[in-house]
């Protein structure tokens, strides 16, 4: 048996995970007695034939792009983050701390001291999973995932009791001051000419293109990123090389609830502009099927979310102008995790019996 | 807090600790046998929705039974062809049947019913139904053990007694038959088994198979005993209290119990603050009462009470060296 | 034809794993009752043809007849059937098991226990009794001894009534004296009549107890001959290819300096067992102190705690500086900034990452060197890379490509990175375990070189070994290891094998101290 060529491996083998995931998916629309072709003609048309699809295709892949840049830099460390949802939920309480109670003069200046907030609470979110991985061996998927629990039982507690402005009925906070308001793609010079109305994509898409460079320059540039990635291959051996376990871990889940976290000033900050109950809306999980997609690769996260902001933004279609219930894309994102990230294998033993087909099917050729 | 209160209290800790019970005995079966699953909460969805809805189709629980037990048994079907087969990461494809599970429960109850992702009330023979155990009526008289027993003990549906037995079962298939001997040395040591020419994939096959059932059983018992019908995520995070049970409990059957009622004991007092507020004497938010549960997981886990430690061989695929 | 007399007949076998050859054409006769040996190199073949006889793995061709009949052995389960036994490497035990369930398991005599456990628990007091191979049938195997558990690999093949039996480098991890007992039960099964084949790399073990022996090389089986018209000298010559040249050519010591000193090292693993007992020696500048025992008795913890990857406790200078051994300093990044380099006896689970390039891993414990840097944020990957290139022109690693990744290349090459990245930092203390593990011939040559050079150059090294010729040919003083203690120091020019043979054993040797 031949192995793959790298090109197949890095682009085939997602792209084919997709198409299985694509396939089952239209099994099951047509299980459910509706017509797949006419659900990709509706999700096509409603996210990305129009500017105002494309600005809530953008909306959500910048969501994404921070999620999955999350669970990107936790991989590399060996450390599967998640809590992605339960950080970027502690991330949009940062935002609105922030943004109700400080005086900002300026958005651009509210978007920075946001953007920090944001992150410091999600950091501090994945700091205690962290830490009990590191010095108490918990095993840090299970941690993460009580940590989600938990972070939504502490928000409806705040929203509930201790931020909702008196006399109103539902759990949120406040609406945020005029001067913390995100300029939308519609409102950038430029820009607004393809963006002609409302739209929820905002300037916050270019922190989260910034945001993986700078993920891709930490990996593969500099000292830290070495460590993280030598970390994540071999503990044994990072302990070896003097690289300290407890220091990565800590480091790597930070930066990686920092990103979790920095998605609120997307959702919370840029759309709402109010803190709501379940905030990030399930993007945290998106996070991990928008990593596997991407191969833990900056570019292929970007790619990959907006993928997923195009399934998101089309599967709201569905659930509008179909039959099909919303629920269809938490399906196809379960899917999209199953092929990917588990029966990865699988796609790659088929990839090479048909290479090797191909070649053997040369070679008879050559020979006769 | 009066004696009749705290009656009431613990006779919902068995109704919530039963399909934490049999939640967290699939996953023993499955992690004994080297096969971590976080997928415990979507096999449970799925068995809820397929219960309910069969029960509600033909009118008979125990269509509805055997329908959830196929449908969670498929499910750990495709975790084992994933992480058996395909030696795929058994953390990933929970997650990733767990979300699955979650969006086609709706889909299909839609489909079927229309009524927003929920099946209609089940009544009557769809659904199990309280069973009175001898002598209840009679003992309630005594004092103290007499409404103990009437109130807590006697009174609950058949399956919550099929839990409890399926306890003792556990523990003798694992420690007393050949099968157990074997589930337990492919968690430890595949290598072992394989050498002495037993198939490590069968064995594992045949554990997740199991966790299928009980997930199955579990699943089937919220929608047609517990509550009367499916609602959308309507197992609300029991799945993974109960992969955090079976760590609580060091992956022993016995301890499973005691650590599933305990946790079920949590639930019941979230669901009563009440009861809370006067016992404590402070008002405690209910968010903090659902969150107990997690918090006290989290606390176990961090080693604050004993030390965990999992099958050697779990969470890793099986690879026949040179 | 094939002939009964054999109760193993291979013939033309052949396996390959992608564009390896393991064995090629494969002709091999182990007649009833002998105790044939198959001697060859690391990597020549030996646990491949085995594993094909034990049905772990298919032959892509050749026949297999057991005792005179052809067979199948499609799996393990077939290969019982056919009375074949496997005592392998690594054991396959189950750790928390007790003997007795480990011997039960997969020949249990119904669904229930009870009955099987009863039987093997008789089954096990005749077959002790027999053989010498007595174990607690009730205790837990992860406390017992190595050597025990190796005799209940043994035990659990004859419970499966295994007339062959077979024996994978069975010596590794014995002390000489549980080997001599090994050999002694082994002789007896064959006097039983059972067959027994003895793979091992060790040519004294053939010598001293097979009847036959067959030699292979990079996948072929070069010859078998009649142990008793052999002789160590021609069998290692059928081995390698060539002469081979034990001896390493080094000038006398020239010592200076104490450069380490010891004292009353201790250190306690994680399951609070005392690993190292309290050792206490000196190394001065250009002297190698080699540390020789079986492996398990508290060389790994000595080198971790000296590489600052163990927490320890005892007083530890290095040029007369006190070195932390827990806490803050004491981890190996600490250490390389006092001057000491670390060649780790496990070089694929420590001293590489398996999956980065060369050249990350000529980074690896250096990535904050400052010749590494391009300014104070980030790394310089070019400097990197051709600093690279030209370490594996110096040592000579093949094929020299900086950005193959370490897996990509044969053990002594990954060795060769190791060697290189270590030695090249120029250090005042070079640890270094299992130098040529894995290792082919030449490769063995050259790093030996490599650490005579720099002790030349009036360094001082810490040299850990298993194989005894390695220490006794490098070593300017030889440490003997047994139960984490040191048994005593020799003169490698005053002492002989049996002397260090009865120290590794835990006995007083008969040399003197040096």
């Amino acid at each position: 048996m031949e192995r793959l060529p790298r090109w197949a491996d890095v682009a085939l083998v997602p792209l084919i995970s997709l198409l299985l995931a694509a396939i089952i998916a239209a099994l099951v629309i047509l299980a459910i007695g509706q017509d797949p072709w006419e659900a990709i003609t509706v999700m096509v048309q409603g996210s990305v034939m129009n500017a105002y699809g494309w600005g809530y295709t953008l909306y959500y892949a910048t969501s994404f792009m921070f999620t999955g840049l999350a669970v990107t830099v936790a991989f590399h460390a060996g450390l599967f983050n998640i809590g992605g949802e339960g950080q970027a939920q502690l991330g949009g309480l940062g935002v609105a701390l922030c943004c109700l109670f400080l005086p900002w003069p300026h958005w651009s200046l509210a978007l920075i001291g946001a953007t920090f907030a944001g992150a410091a609470f999600g950091a501090a979110w994945a700091a205690v999973p962290a830490y009990l991985q590191a010095k108490r061996g918990s095993h840090i998927v299970i941690t993460t995932i009580m940590f989600n629990y938990i972070a939504s039982a502490f928000l409806i507690f705040m929203l509930v009791d201790v931020l909702r402005p008196d006399g109103q009925m539902d759990p949120a906070t406040a609406n945020f001051p005029e001067a913390t308001h995100l300029p939308t793609l519609n409102e950038i010079p430029g820009l607004n000419l393809i963006f002609t109305s409302g739209v929820p994509a905002n300037v916050t898409l270019f922190i989260a293109l910034a945001m993986a460079v700078v993920v891709w320059a930490l990996l593969w540039r500099t000292r830290l990123g070495y460590a993280i990635r030598a970390y994540g291959k071999s503990e044994p051996a990072a302990r070896y090389a003097g690289i300290s376990p407890f220091g990565i871990i800590m480091v790597a889940m930070m930066i990686s609830g920092g990103l979790a976290g920095m998605m609120a000033i997307n959702n919370v900050m840029g759309e709402a502009e109010r803190l709501l109950g379940n905030s990030a809306s399930g993007a945290g999980f998106i996070g991990i099927a928008v990593a596997l997609m991407g191969r833990n690769h900056p570019v292929g996260v970007v790619l990959a979310a907006l993928l997923f902001g195009f399934l998101f933004q089309g599967g709201a279609e569905l659930g509008l102008w179909t039959k099909i219930p919303i629920e269809m894309r938490t399906v196809v994102q379960g899917l999209v995790i199953l092929f990917t990230g588990a029966l990865d294998m699988m796609v790659r033993m088929l990839l090479t019996w048909i290479f090797n087909l191909f070649r053997a099917g040369r070679m008879a050729k050559g020979a006769a | 807090m009066d004696y009749a209160t705290l009656l009431q209290i613990l006779d919902s800790t068995i109704r919530l600790a039963t399909p934490l019970l049999f939640a967290c005995l699939a996953g023993l079966y499955s992690e004994r046998a080297g096969i971590f699953d976080i997928g415990l909460e979507g096999k449970m969805l799925m068995a809820a929705m397929s219960s309910a809805s069969v029960a509600f189709l033909t009118g008979s629980v125990w269509a509805g039974l055997m329908a959830g037990i196929l449908a969670s048994m498929l499910m750990a079907g495709i975790h084992g062809v994933a992480s058996i087969t395909f030696r795929g990461n058994q953390l990933i494809s929970g997650v990733a049947l767990n979300f699955v599970a979650s969006g086609i429960t709706v889909l299909v109850a839609q489909r079927l019913f229309g009524q927003g992702g929920r099946t209609p009330p089940l009544e009557g023979e769809a659904r199990f139904n309280p069973i009175t155990l001898p002598f209840a009526e009679e003992l309630q008289g005594v004092p103290i053990l007499g409404p103990l027993y009437y109130e807590v003990i006697s009174g609950h549906s058949l399956l919550v007694y099929i839990a409890v037995l399926t306890v003792p079962l556990t523990w003798w298939i694992l420690f007393r038959t050949r099968f157990g001997l074997r589930l337990r040395a492919v968690g430890e040591n595949p290598a072992a088994v394989d050498t002495a020419g037993i198939s490590v994939v069968g064995l594992r096959f045949a554990a997740v198979a199991i966790t299928g059932i009980l997930c199955g059983l579990a699943g089937a018992y919220m929608a047609t005993a517990l509550q009367a019908g499916f609602g959308r995520e309507m197992t609300a995070g029991r799945g993974y209290i109960a992969l955090a049970a079976l760590i609580f409990a060091k992956w022993r059957p016995v301890a499973a119990l005691w650590a599933c009622l305990l946790f079920g004991f949590f639930q019941a007092l979230a669901l009563r603050p009440d009861v809370v507020q006067a016992v404590v004497q402070v008002k405690i938010p209910v968010p903090f009462l659902d969150a107990l549960p997690y918090v006290l997981t989290v606390l176990v886990l961090a080693g604050f009470v004993g030390k965990a430690i999992p099958p050697r061989a779990g969470g890793e695929p099986y690879v026949k060296e040179r | 034809m094939a002939d009964a007399r054999y109760a193993i007949e291979l013939k033309g076998i052949s396996k390959s794993f992608g564009p390896v050859q393991a064995n090629k054409d494969i002709h091999i006769a182990v007649p009833k009752g002998t105790i044939h040996g198959i001697i060859g190199e690391n990597g020549a073949g030996k646990s491949t043809l085995m594993s094909i006889l034990y049905g772990f793995y298919r032959a892509d061709s050749g026949e297999i007849f057991i005792n005179g009949k052809a067979t199948t052995i499609p799996d393990s389960q077939s290969a019982i059937r056919a009375g074949i036994g496997m005592v392998f490497q690594h054991f396959k035990l189950v750790q928390n098991f007790t003997v007795l369930e480990n011997v039960v398991l997969g020949a249990e005599e119904g669904a229930l226990l009870a009955g099987s456990l009863a039987k093997a628990r008789k089954v096990l007091t005749d077959l002790s009794r027999e053989y010498e191979l007595d174990v607690d049938p009730d205790a837990v195997i992860e406390d017992l001894s190595v050597g025990h558990q190796q005799r209940v690999e043994i035990l659990k093949a004859l419970y499966r009534q295994a007339d062959i039996l077979i024996l994978d480098e069975p010596t590794g991890v014995l002390t000489p004296a549980e080997a001599d007992h090994l050999f002694r039960i082994l002789k007896g099964l064959r006097d039983q009549g059972k067959t027994i084949i003895l793979i091992t790399h060790k040519l004294r073990e053939i010598m001293e107890t097979t009847d036959n022996v067959s030699v292979m090389r990079r996948g072929t089986m070069v010859d078998t001959v009649k142990t008793a018209e052999t002789s160590p000298e021609q069998l290692a010559e059928l081995m390698v290819g060539r002469k081979v040249l034990l001896e390493v050519e080094k000038k006398p010591a020239l010592l200076g300096r104490t450069v380490l000193k010891v004292e009353d090292l201790r250190v306690v693993d994680e399951h609070g067992v005392e690993r190292l007992k309290g050792v206490s020696f000196e190394i001065r500048s250009g002297e190698i102190l080699g540390i020789a025992g079986v492996a398990g008795n508290g060389q790994s913890e000595l080198l971790e705690a000296l590489g600052g990857i163990a927490r320890a406790t005892g007083k530890v200078t290095l040029n007369g500086a006190d070195l932390p051994l827990s806490g803050k300093g004491a981890d190996g990044r600490s250490r390389r900034a006092a001057g000491i380099a670390h060649v780790p006896e496990d070089r694929q689970a420590l001293g590489l990452i398996m999956d980065f390039t060369a050249w990350e891993n000529v980074a690896f414990g250096y990535h904050d060197a400052p010749e590494y840097q391009k300014n104070s944020l980030f790394m310089d990957n070019d400097a990197l890379r051709a600093d690279t290139e030209r370490k594996m022109a110096t040592f000579d690693v093949r094929p020299p490509i900086p950005t193959l990744a370490a897996k990509s290349f044969s053990g002594g090459n990954q060795q060769k990175i190791v060697v290189a990245r270590e030695i090249e930092r120029n250090p005042d203390l070079l640890l270094v375990g299992q130098p040529t593990r894995g290792v082919d011939i030449g490769a063995i040559e050259f790093i030996h070189k490599q650490i005579v050079a720099l002790r030349d150059q009036g360094k001082a090294i810490l040299l850990v070994s298993v194989e005894l010729d390695e220490i006794r040919s490098l070593s300017d003083r030889i440490a003997v290891m047994f139960d984490g203690r040191i048994m005593g120091f020799r003169d490698p020019e005053t002492t002989d094998e049996r002397d260090l043979g009865l120290m590794m054993a835990g006995m007083a040797g008969t040399g003197e101290a040096a």
